[in-house]
């Protein structure tokens, strides 16, 4: 039985419940099974794709008409914290497809290229990567150096170098955002939907990766990589456009910290009922009920607090510092939640056999990524005193 | 094809039941409910035939209070084509009567194939749909674990004691299905969206009173705890003699 002390099931339509049982089914009978591995090798399961595209899974907040399941924000927030109960990796892929590709491209595409890439990535025909981040520019992206020139026939040149890219080396296609024309302000910046074959395009992974294991994590390099002038992305203007994507992308981050969550309180929960030390299950000791009524309530609250958020952007008032609030709130918890259920496992928690210590490294990504927990307290700080504390 | 699919919706298992106040009936705070399992084999055993002949329809129906609508709605977000709720407060603990409300309204229509469960989970009840056959006078194997369908004949394999058994029969048939059968498909997110938009019709059910009633529910009494009788062979031959004296099981 899945964590739901205060019967949050009640607040959600049936619709939602179903989509959540059938994602947590999945979850259970095709991730389990093989994500440890996948970590220990450090490899992301390909092999899930087809299945994942086949529920529904990559885009399902975007509209039926572009062959996307057209779930309200709540719905799709579950698939995220199902997802990420069983992986950071997983749920990261299926993140960067549904709201860092086919977001952007439904959100400042035209029709034509709504028409041409998205029912080939709901089908997972085609998987996307999203190119923000530079290797000097991570929290600062309006510093980027990635410049795309137009040329004389409406074509463009795109030179630059992008790092820590999430599907990377799989994707067939790249949303890069580039400054334009020698322009360094921010607001030439526009997105570009790059074909990963282009001449001059290279995907590299990232070695050495000891969180995000079962994630592609690449780096990409952009060396006079030349696109016609249908590739740009005519709505996207300013800096502004890859923040609303990172926005979409951290909303469904703060339901899949909460799936992390519960993946450790269960493990540490079940752990505590059936391990036997000084004669007695552990769970009967005072210390580890505490730790396990400390979990509890976290993630009770992040729940609330993200299913609030998700009936916030279904009614279309959300703001970005809510959202804010949210990445930050339940990122930090469920770090703190997969250290203790680590720590409540004993020995037995460093092994792979166990979630809690995959999920404990894989967070610290997700604290790190999407605006980092600074980033997103600085935000917060902003918007109750009016006052920038960034620069 | 025209198939029906009789569902109940029964609680998860995986909790602690209590008994409620009127020490006759399951206290349902804090029960999740869901499709029968053998009756979501039944759903996907109808939904297979449809696709197997290519056209056809597949009919969900169920019997109780209007919570069970979720319940249908999962069997039309598998892709079953329609749902038929027989609305009543609660569903009798009498199985004739349940199976004469089925009976009324499956009469209705001709049915060439309808299937059920083979067992209730929850009230290890087995008899509604046989009872249905007989209402309807139609001929019924129950507790298939394989189905073939051909040319307005059927041939299903039943699971016995020690042996397997294969039956052979004519359409129109009621079928109760059994584990092994097959493994229901998850519904996909679309077809969750499109359940939404399909019919699902609400008629009274036409209930008798019954016969059979629930008089008292309790608890199986709680096994009392084990006991060690020594260690190593030295202890064998006092655990021979408590078998055979004290269990009776030797």
């Amino acid at each position: 039985m899945a964590t739901d002390f205060f019967n949050i099931d009640s607040a959600l339509s049936e619709e939602e419940r179903a989509v959540r049982d059938s994602v947590r089914r999945f979850v259970d009978e095709s991730v389990m099974p093989i994500i440890g591995d996948a970590y220990v090798q450090g490899k992301f399961p390909k092999q899930l794709i087809p299945r994942m595209a086949e529920l529904g899974l990559l885009g399902a907040n975007l509209p039926e008409e572009y062959g996307c399941a057209g779930l309200n924000n709540v719905a799709y927030g579950l698939i995220m914290q199902e997802l990420e109960r069983g992986d950071s990796g997983i749920r990261s892929f299926a993140s960067v497809q549904g709201a860092l590709v086919m977001y952007p491209i439904y959100a400042f595409g035209s029709e034509e290229q709504k028409r041409h890439w998205l029912p080939k990535m709901a089908s997972g025909e085609i998987i996307g990567c999203f190119g923000l981040t530079e290797p000097d520019y991570g929290s600062n992206p309006s510093g980027m150096i990635t410049m795309a020139r137009e040329q004389k026939d409406g074509s463009w040149v795109i030179n630059g170098a992008k790092m820590w890219i999430t599907n990377g080396s799989q994707a067939k296609v790249a949303v890069v955002w580039a400054k334009t024309n020698g322009d360094a302000d921010q607001r030439s910046i526009r997105g570009f939907i790059v074909p990963t074959d282009a001449k001059g395009f290279t995907a590299k992974d990232q070695k050495g990766k000891l969180s995000l294991r079962a994630s592609d994590t690449s780096e990409l390099v952009l060396d006079d990589v030349h696109v016609p002038g249908d590739a740009i992305l005519p709505k996207s203007g300013g800096l502004k456009s890859p923040l609303m994507c990172l926005t979409q992308a951290r909303y469904g981050i703060s339901w899949g910290a909460l799936g992390a969550a519960i993946g450790c309180y269960e493990e540490a929960l079940s752990y505590a009922k059936t391990r036997v030390m000084f004669g007695r299950p552990i769970g009967g000791f005072q210390l580890q009920q505490a730790r396990l009524a400390d979990m509890l309530t976290e993630i009770v609250k992040g729940q609330l607090v993200s299913l609030h958020l998700g009936r916030l952007k279904d009614a279309g008032t959300f703001t970005p510092q809510q959202v804010s609030l949210a990445k930050r709130n339940n990122v930090n918890m469920a770090t703190n939640i997969a250290r203790e259920a680590r720590r409540m496992l004993g020995g037995n928690g460093i092994l792979a056999e166990y979630a809690s210590m995959r999920h404990m490294a894989n967070l610290e990504s997700v604290y790190t990524y999407e605006g980092t927990h600074d980033i997103h307290t600085l935000i917060l700080g902003q918007a109750v005193t009016g006052l920038n504390a960034f620069e | 094809m025209k198939i029906a699919v009789c569902i109940k919706r029964v609680p998860v298992m995986d909790v602690r039941f209590r008994i409620a106040a009127d020490g006759k009936s399951v206290d349902e705070t804090g029960l999740k409910y869901d499709v029968n399992d053998f009756d979501l084999w039944a759903v996907e055993a109808a939904l297979q035939l449809k696709e197997k002949t290519g056209d056809g329809e597949v009919v969900v129906f169920s019997l109780g209070p209007d919570a069970v609508q979720e319940q249908i709605r999962k069997a039309l977000s598998m892709g079953a084509d329609r749902g038929v709720q027989l609305k009543a407060d609660r569903a009798p603990a009498d199985p004739l009567s349940i199976a004469k409300a089925l009976a009324a309204e499956l009469k209705a229509s001709q049915w060439d194939v309808v299937f059920f469960g083979k067992v209730a989970i929850d009230s290890a009840d087995q008899s509604v749909g046989p009872m249905v056959a007989e209402l309807l006078g139609l001929p019924c194997v129950s507790a298939i674990s394989s189905l073939d369908i051909a040319n307005g004949r059927g041939t299903a394999k039943r699971e016995l004691e020690s042996a397997s058994e294969i039956v052979e029969f004519p359409l129109p048939v009621v079928l109760t299905v059994d584990e092994g059968l097959n493994k229901e498909r998850l519904p996909n997110l679309k077809g969750i969206m499109a359940a939404k938009k399909k019919p699902l019709e609400v008629k009274p059910a036409q209930l008798d009173a019954g016969t059979v009633n629930v008089v008292a529910m309790e608890l199986p009494a709680e096994r009392a705890a084990g006991r060690i009788i020594g260690e190593g062979a030295a202890a064998v031959p006092e655990l021979v003699r408590l078998l055979q004296t004290e269990a009776k099981v030797l």
